[in-house]
C-alpha cells in the first residue's frame, strides 16, 4: 500500500469512530432525556427539575451549561495561534464567578421561581419589566444559540474530514453543516421539550464529565512530552509559533501598539467579567436546588471546575502550538478552532494512527457534547421566559393554569429553536468568539445593571428597570452595527461596505456604563416606589423566608 | 413574585411581617454582615482584576519580565488570579457558613412560624 491509501484508510477509520461515538451519545442522551420525562410531572418540574438537584449535581450541570465550545475550542485555539493572550478571556471567564457567587446567586434563589424575570418584577409594575425581561433574554439566548450552532456546523464538517468541493455520503461540505444544524437544533427542542429541565441538568452534567475526563487526559499526555516542566512547555510553544518570546507575552492579539486596540481589551475584559451573572440560562440553573445554601455551594463546585478546565485549556493551546505547530493549525482552520482536535490525534499517534484516529474521534464527541449540552440549556432559558414571562404574566396577567404555561413553553422551544436552525444556516460565515463576545457585553450592559439595582437599591422602579435593559441592549447593539465587526474590515460580516465608526470591537466598556446610567436616570425621573415590597424582597432574599 | 404563588399547607409570611422583620435589629445584623462581606470583597476582587486586564494592556515591560524559565510576570500574574478567586470562594464560604447561615435560618424559621 502506498501512503495516499493508508491515509484514506484511516479517514474512513476515523469518520466511522467519530459518527459511531456521536451515535452513542445521542443514544445515551435520548434515554435520560426519556427517563426524565417519567419522573416530571409539575410545571416546577419541567422549569427548575423540581428543585431537588444536590449541590455538586448543580456544580457540573452549572460547568457544562457554561463550557462551550467557545470555551473548549475557541480558547484552545487562540491560544495555539496567539499565546498568551489566549489566556485573558479564560481568567476573565473565571473571574465572573466571583459576582455571581457574592451578589446575585443566594439571593436569586431566595426571591426568584422560574426565571430571571421573576426576581426584576418582583417589586415592580409586571406586565412592562416581565416584557423587558423576555425581550432581553431572548435576545441574549439567541446569540449564544447561533453562536453554539454555528460553530457545531463548522466543526462536523472539519472533523468528518469534508473540505471544500469534497463530498462525503454525496453531501457537499456547505450542506454537511446545514445538515449538522438542523441535526443539532432537532436534539436540543427534543431534549427540551422531552426531558425539560431535570433532562437538560443530566445531559450537562454528563457532558462536564466527559469534556472535564477528555481534558484531563489529554493534559496529562502533553505534560509527559515536557516531564512535567511547564517552563519546557512554554519554551518549546514559543519556538514552534516561530515568534518566539513575543508569542509567552500579552499583546500578540491584542494591542499592535494601537491605543484603539488595548481599550479594546479593557472593554472585552469588562464584558466578560460582568457578564455570566447576567446570562439567563446561568441564572435559572440557581433554582434547581433546594435552598441559598445549596445554590452558593453549587457555584463553589462550579468554580472549582470551571477554574481546573481553564488551566487545562492552557497546556492543550500551549501544546497544540508545542506539538502541532500554529502553521499545521492554521492551515486546517484560520481561527484555530481545531487545535485541540489535531492536538488529540498527534497525542494518540500522530496522522494515520489507529491511536490518533481513536483520540481524535474521542475528543472530536466531547466537542460535540460540549455544543448539545448548552445549546439544550439555552432553548430551555428562552422558552421559560416566553411561557412564564411573556405569556403567563403580560399576555394572561397571571391568570393561567400551570398545564397550559408548560404547553407554552413547550412549543416556544419549538419555536426558538426552529427560528435559531433558520439564522444558524443564513449566519454560517459569522465568527463564532464575536457573537460570543456579543452575547456577554448584552447580558452585562441589559441585564446586570436591572439585577443588581433590583437587589440592592430601595428606590429601583419599573422605569428604572425598563430604561436599564433596553437602554443597555440598545447601546450595545447600535454600538456593534456601527463596529469594524459588522463593516469596513477584511474580516468583517459586511466586507466590501464601511459605515462604521466606533472604533472598538467590543463595545462593552461604553455599554455597560450606559445600562447603568440609564437604570439610574429612568428611577429617579419616576415618582413610583414601593417600600414595603423592597423591604419584602430584602427580608426574603437574605433569609429564605417564603421562597419556592 | 405575586401573592397568589403561595404553596399550599406552608406559613407564607404577610406584608406586614415581612416589613416588621425589615425593621428588626437582627435582620439588620445579618444584612450589615453579610454586606461586610460582599461588598469589600467585590470592590477588591474588582479592582485586582482590572489590574491585570490594564497591565497587559499597558504594562507590557513588567509584563514580560521573566521570573523562572520561560515563565514570566504575566505568567504567574494570571495564575494568581485563579488563586485569588478560588480563595474567595472558600473564604466567603465559611464566612456565610459561620455568620450567615445560623441567624438566617433562625429569622426564616420565626417568619414561618416554625420554631
Amino acid at each position: 500500500m502506498n501512503d495516499l491509501t493508508i491515509l484514506a484508510a484511516s479517514e474512513a477509520t476515523r469518520r466511522t469512530l467519530t459518527l459511531g461515538l456521536f451515535a452513542v451519545f445521542i443514544a445515551v442522551t435520548l434515554y435520560i432525556t426519556l427517563w426524565a420525562s417519567r419522573q416530571n410531572k409539575t410545571a416546577s418540574d419541567f422549569y427548575d427539575g423540581g428543585r431537588s438537584f444536590s449541590a455538586v449535581q448543580n456544580g457540573f450541570a452549572i460547568g457544562g451549561d457554561y463550557m462551550s465550545a467557545a470555551s473548549f475550542l475557541g480558547i484552545a485555539g487562540i491560544i495555539a495561534l496567539y499565546g498568551y493572550d489566549g489566556f485573558l478571556y479564560s481568567i476573565g471567564f473565571l473571574v465572573a464567578w466571583l459576582v455571581a457567587l457574592l451578589l446575585v446567586a443566594e439571593l436569586l434563589r431566595n426571591s426568584g421561581r422560574y426565571t430571571m424575570g421573576d426576581v426584576l418584577a418582583f417589586r415592580m409594575r409586571q406586565r412592562p419589566v416581565r416584557t423587558a425581561a423576555g425581550v432581553s433574554t431572548i435576545t441574549v439566548s439567541i446569540f449564544y444559540l447561533i453562536a453554539q450552532m454555528v460553530g457545531a456546523g463548522s466543526l462536523v464538517a472539519l472533523l468528518l474530514g469534508i473540505g471544500k468541493g469534497e463530498e462525503f455520503l454525496g453531501l457537499s461540505q456547505g450542506a454537511a453543516k446545514n445538515v449538522t444544524v438542523v441535526i443539532v437544533g432537532a436534539l436540543m427542542i427534543t431534549y427540551v421539550i422531552v426531558g425539560g429541565m431535570r433532562g437538560t441538568t443530566w445531559v450537562q452534567i454528563v457532558k462536564a464529565g466527559l469534556l472535564m475526563t477528555g481534558a484531563t487526559l489529554m493534559t496529562i499526555f502533553v505534560m509527559v512530552k515536557f516531564n512535567f516542566n511547564p517552563s519546557s512547555l512554554l519554551g518549546s510553544a514559543a519556538t514552534e509559533s516561530g515568534k518566539g518570546d513575543a508569542f509567552l507575552n500579552p499583546g500578540l492579539r491584542y494591542g499592535a501598539g494601537d491605543w484603539k486596540t488595548k481599550v479594546d481589551l479593557i472593554s472585552l475584559g469588562l464584558a466578560l467579567v460582568l457578564g455570566t451573572a447576567g446570562l439567563p440560562h446561568i441564572l435559572i440553573r440557581f433554582y434547581t436546588v433546594p435552598t441559598a445554601k445549596d445554590a452558593r455551594r453549587s457555584v463553589q463546585w462550579a468554580i472549582g471546575i470551571i477554574g481546573s478546565f481553564y488551566l487545562l485549556t492552557l497546556a492543550l493551546g500551549f501544546g497544540a502550538a508545542a506539538l502541532v505547530g500554529s502553521d499545521a493549525i492554521r492551515a486546517q482552520n484560520p481561527g484555530g478552532n481545531t487545535a485541540a482536535p489535531q492536538l488529540a490525534e498527534e497525542l494518540g499517534g500522530g496522522a494515520g494512527s489507529l491511536g490518533g484516529a481513536i483520540f481524535l474521534a474521542f475528543i472530536a464527541s466531547v466537542a460535540f457534547a460540549t455544543i448539545l449540552a448548552v445549546v439544550a440549556g439555552l432553548t430551555l432559558a428562552s422558552s421559560s421566559s416566553v411561557a412564564h414571562d411573556v405569556y403567563a404574566n403580560v399576555i394572561r396577567k397571571g391568570d393561567v393554569d400551570e398545564r397550559s404555561e408548560v404547553r407554552v413553553a413547550r412549543l416556544a422551544a419549538i419555536v426558538i429553536g426552529a427560528v435559531a436552525i433558520v439564522l444558524s444556516i443564513f449566519a454560517q460565515n459569522l465568527n463564532v468568539a464575536f457573537l460570543v463576545a456579543l452575547a456577554f457585553a448584552v447580558a452585562a450592559s441589559g441585564n446586570l445593571p436591572a439585577i443588581l439595582y433590583s437587589l440592592f437599591w430601595r428606590k429601583f422602579n419599573t422605569q428604572g428597570a425598563t430604561w436599564a435593559i433596553y437602554g443597555g441592549l440598545g447601546v450595545a447593539l447600535f454600538l456593534v452595527i456601527f463596529s469594524p465587526v459588522v463593516s469596513g474590515s477584511p474580516t468583517a460580516m459586511i466586507s466590501d461596505r464601511d459605515f462604521s465608526w466606533f472604533p472598538l470591537e467590543n463595545p462593552g466598556i461604553i455599554s455597560i456604563p450606559a445600562g447603568f446610567f440609564f437604570g439610574w436616570l429612568g428611577t429617579v425621573l419616576s415618582k413610583e416606589r414601593d417600600d414595603a415590597k423592597y423591604d419584602e424582597l430584602e427580608v426574603r432574599s437574605l433569609t429564605g423566608a417564603g421562597a419556592h | 413574585m405575586t401573592s397568589s404563588e403561595t404553596r399550599p399547607g406552608q406559613g407564607q409570611p404577610t406584608a406586614d411581617a415581612y416589613s416588621r422583620m425589615n425593621a428588626d435589629p437582627r435582620f439588620a445584623d445579618l444584612r450589615k454582615r453579610f454586606r461586610n462581606f460582599v461588598f469589600p470583597a467585590t470592590v477588591a476582587f474588582l479592582a485586582w482584576y482590572l489590574l491585570y486586564v490594564l497591565l497587559s494592556a499597558f504594562g507590557r515591560g513588567f509584563m514580560d519580565t521573566k521570573i523562572l524559565g520561560n515563565l514570566n510576570v504575566a505568567f504567574f500574574f494570571g495564575i494568581l488570579q485563579f488563586v485569588s478567586t478560588f480563595g474567595i470562594a472558600i473564604l466567603y464560604s465559611r464566612y456565610a457558613d459561620d455568620k450567615l447561615d445560623p441567624v438566617s435560618s433562625d429569622l426564616r424559621n420565626e417568619l414561618e412560624g416554625r420554631r
